[in-house]
């Protein structure tokens, strides 16, 4: 029996990123390492919505929302104090289910916050049911009112976490502790989630474990019946319907699905960079997936893992200097005029079999 | 709340709402040409702003608002050439991520070269203390001439399509291409018309509203926002509707001001936007059956 396409691909995947470590050990770059783990998670931002708009062919302008609604309540819930309502029922219960953790601040008084586990799965969870909420009545809009309403939960998502005092007003969040994954085991030490150096390579395999744990799952969807069926109803909606295709519950189903991506990588993000602030939320943030996800190409998952992780990493480097935002602007457009069908799209071979009339592939 | 209090909410919210219908004006006149939402229409409004208040020290106020017009007009018809023309019927996704794209890129070259400060034109009549008195409300000059050049840009407007040549091709390209086409005309330079058209008159809105709100290279996005609901609110395409729609969400917006912290005052315009489209997507104002036949 072969083996399936996509099982070499992710084999392939694995390889680049042991590679990649390998390569920045050997030129002496590990610093590389934190803006890759970074990428990854985005790129796993990214992938969410590239099924999303692809093969569900709905836009979404409110992905950062998703991605900040995911980081910021970790953040508010690893690190804001629980102590002074010790004797709430909510926070007794939660104690006594052992979700909250008690320690001490810096100047040592005490300090009682939810476990980063906990504040995880209550992050994720919540962004996706957030989702669920306004996708019912979100995704039966088409085509500009669409793009508009969503642009308008961003812009929501982002006004609240600007102006409520609980998530740090314009300064956001900061100082939000290690995420302990798992325990130490045997010879192993724990998995932690964390910008410290010498936490570093240990973190970029996790974030690059995540993306392509990620990437199986999605590439297993499209595979399924459920990706046909996504497929049938980017190209027309009412042929779906006709043929029995649950469009709606399809439709949202995904939108779920992307939008607890987005927040898983928030949340992860936030406890390796330490915090999170407004401009996570911002509409511009939205818009640089969108930018992603087209440059990739809409129906290419590989193409927009390649394109959200390599430009996304070159942006961290600070590749594109102060013209970051005009650059992905450009490259929206570039791409929606010239190759509405992503970058990779390009007939590369055949340009190369014109240009070399005797070469045959 | 006081009787004065109320007056005083109201006149601001006329204010804002004539600069919303303004806006929204901008966005049916180029869905009706093209059938694209334009999502860098509350870029021209800025741009226009920002080119008056530079020109202003080479200018009198007049002419450099003028001068202004003129060159956001020559910008609008430029991105049309560029971006927009020559495509052979893009998917509107496509026409979406176009131009989200054209208006980051006008913003970042706001950002590049007037920076970040907040700037303003001065006050046409008067300065920034100087009112009239209507009964016990004082009143703004600027006011006046917002709501003044508002009524006056409708009517020009409405003149236009009505009694002109051109308006009246404008409007045969709007109301079937094809059939324009047959007809003889160049539907193609009526597209190029409508985006001048509506770049001119966000910059003329974004002339007048300078002084009471300031212009910032951002400034753009949330009136782009808040005009795309009054469009909507008043059924795309409908511009009579659109300065209804635009007078009620500023008043709306206005009196908000006291329940609701100002942090939260977008807020409350997307969330009338979310709500309408969830509820009513074809606008208070519009026909349902007539909405089918569009395409969004």
């Amino acid at each position: 029996m072969r083996t399936p396409r996509k099982n070499i691909s992710l084999a392939a995947l694995c390889l680049v990123t042991v590679g990649l470590h390998l390569l920045t050990a050997a030129t002496g770059t590990q610093y590389y390492l934190t803006q890759l783990t970074m990428a990854a998670y985005y790129g796993l931002v990214v992938i969410g919505l590239g099924v999303l708009m692809g093969y569900a062919g709905q836009i979404s302008i409110g992905h950062a929302g998703f991605f900040a609604i995911g980081g910021y309540l970790a953040a508010a819930l690893t690190t804001r104090n629980l102590e002074p309502f010790r004797d709430a029922p909510l926070v007794r219960g939660l104690d006594s289910l052992g979700l909250l953790a008690a320690g001490q601040d810096i100047y040592g008084a005490a300090l009682l916050t939810v476990t980063p586990w906990a504040a995880c799965l209550l992050a994720v969870s919540l962004a996706g049911l957030v989702a669920l909420v306004i996708g019912v009545p979100v995704l039966k809009l088409r085509g500009h009112y669409l793009a508009m309403a969503t642009l308008g939960f961003g812009t929501i998502v982002y006004r609240i976490f600007l102006a409520s005092p609980y998530f740090g007003e314009a300064d956001g969040i900061a100082e939000v502790p290690a995420f302990p994954l798992l325990p130490a085991l045997g010879g192993f030490g724990p998995v932690v989630v964390s910008g410290g150096a010498e936490h570093r390579v240990l973190n970029f395999y996790v974030a690059w474990g995540v993306l392509i744990l990620g990437m199986a799952l999605l590439l297993n969807l499209i595979g399924s019946r459920v990706g046909r069926a996504l497929r049938s109803l980017h190209s027309s909606e009412e042929a779906a319907e006709a043929s029995g295709i649950a469009t709606a519950r399809c439709k949202l189903q995904v939108f779920v699905l992307s939008a607890v991506y987005a927040a898983l990588a928030g949340v992860l993000l936030t406890h390796f960079n330490g915090g999170i602030g407004p401009s996570e939320a911002s509409v511009m943030k939205s818009v640089r997936y969108v930018a992603l996800v087209a440059v990739g190409g809409m129906t290419n998952l590989w193409g927009t893992l390649i394109m959200g992780v390599g430009l996304t990493f070159l942006s961290l480097r600070g590749v594109f200097g102060a013209h970051d935002d005009v650059v992905f602007g450009a490259i929206l457009i570039a791409v929606m005029l010239f190759t509405p069908e992503g970058m990779l799209s390009l007939r590369l071979k055949e340009w190369a079999r014109r240009l070399i009339p005797g070469a045959r592939s | 709340m006081s009787l004065d209090l109320f007056f005083q909410y109201l006149f601001a919210g006329i204010t804002y709402g004539s600069i919303y219908a303004i806006v929204a004006i901008g966005f049916n006149i180029i869905y009706t040409t093209t059938g694209i939402i334009n999502f860098a229409q509350g870029e021209f409004v800025m741009l226009g702003g920002m080119i008056a208040i530079s020109l202003l020290e080479y200018l009198p106020l007049g002419y450099a608002i003028a001068a202004a017009v003129l060159i956001t007009m020559a910008i609008g018809a430029l991105i049309e050439m560029l971006f927009i023309r020559w495509l052979e019927s893009p998917s509107v996704l496509r026409m979406i991520i176009i131009t989200i794209g054209i208006s980051i890129l006008l913003r970042e070259s706001a950002l590049h070269i007037w920076g970040e400060s907040i700037r303003s034109l001065p006050y046409f009549y008067g300065n920034e203390i100087t009112t009239f008195n209507l009964g016990s409300v004082h009143i703004s000059p600027q006011v006046v001439w917002v709501i003044v050049a508002c009524a006056v840009m409708m009517a020009g407007l409405s003149v236009f399509f009505r009694s002109t040549p051109i308006g009246r091709e404008m409007r045969a390209c709007a109301a079937n291409r094809t059939a324009a086409l047959l007809c003889g005309i160049n539907t193609r330079n009526m597209v190029t018309l409508s985006f001048m058209l509506s770049a001119g008159i966000g910059a003329l809105a974004g002339c007048v509203m300078s002084p009471i709100t300031y212009t910032q290279y951002d400034s753009g996005t949330s009136l782009a926002i808040k005009g795309f609901t009054v469009a909507i609110l008043g059924g795309l395409g409908n511009s009579l509707a659109a300065v209804a729609a635009g007078i009620l969400l500023g008043i709306i917006e206005a009196f908000s001001v006291s329940v609701v912290p100002l942090a939260f005052q977008d807020a409350i315009a997307i969330a009338i936007l979310l709500l309408i489209l969830f509820v009513k997507p074809h606008g208070i104002f519009g026909s349902s059956e007539a909405a089918r036949l569009k395409d969004f």
